[in-house]
């Protein structure tokens, strides 16, 4: 099978379109028909990389490459960075403000979700200039 | 036991009725949406006094098979509309998060 690629424009503080994206992909996945487990941790890695964007960086872009053999993700933003990023990776640790807590989100588990749910997590984030999120996904064969 | 038995059983009161057939294989309580996300089961049911359209979302990305909001929660318009648009089953109970996980625990054993 030929890589298929699906790219995604994600508008910053906006909840409600917040995983669209993701809900996008979860439908190309299952007409590939990937195995329903694999499509669950990529649409969690997804939503997750989503809100971030939404919630921390004005938006950004959303990228998904789909292979043979494994899904990969990599969200970029040009928002402010992470400063920390071992507390960005711990659970419970989240800047998310009262506004975007009230909705339901900022409970800290962002990174850790996706570090739980991808087989592979880069983060490149520098303070100023913005964040790439690399998410790797293995379809078993 | 089916989306349809529990909603039965439990007395909920359906505002989205996608695929009652839908087996319900345990269940989660939790209004963090990340921690929901992250913890809920492939098809439990999840029980939450979250009512935004987030929880759409959450619900179809962590494919639950029914949403029931807790304690009279209303469904907001959007929420209505995004669990018809991803075909979502979405219930309200009159009973708390504690009394509904109980009998939903006691119904399926």
């Amino acid at each position: 099978m030929d890589k298929l690629h699906l790219h995604y424009e994600v508008e910053g503080n906006d909840f409600v379109a917040a995983g669209e994206a993701a809900g996008q992909m979860k439908r190309t996945l299952r007409q590939l028909g990937i195995d329903f487990e694999i499509i669950r941790r990529c649409s969690i890695c997804m939503y997750e990389g989503e809100i971030n964007m939404v919630a921390h960086a004005e938006g950004g872009s959303a990228d998904v490459i789909i292979a043979k053999d494994k899904v990969t993700i990599v969200l970029e933003d040009t928002g402010p960075g992470i400063t920390d990023m071992e507390l960005a990776m711990q659970e419970g640790y989240s800047t998310a403000t009262q506004d975007v807590r009230e909705l339901g989100f900022g409970a800290g588990m962002g990174l850790p979700n996706m570090k739980k749910y991808a087989d592979t997590l880069a983060v490149e984030s520098t303070p100023g200039v913005g964040t790439k999120v690399t998410m790797e996904i293995n379809i078993p064969a | 036991m089916t989306v349809h038995d529990v909603a039965k059983q439990l007395n909920l009161t359906c505002c989205v009725d996608a695929d009652g057939q839908r087996t319900v294989e345990g269940g989660y309580v939790g209004d963090l949406l990340s921690w929901v996300i992250g913890k809920a089961g492939a098809g439990h049911a999840w029980i939450t006094i979250m009512s935004n359209p987030n929880v759409a979302a959450v619900a179809m990305l962590a494919d639950t098979s029914m949403i029931i909001l807790a304690e009279s929660v209303e469904p907001d318009d959007t929420l209505l509309a995004k669990a018809q648009q991803h075909g979502l089953n979405l219930y309200t109970a009159s009973e708390g998060a504690f009394e509904l996980a109980w009998r939903l625990h006691e119904l399926l054993g």
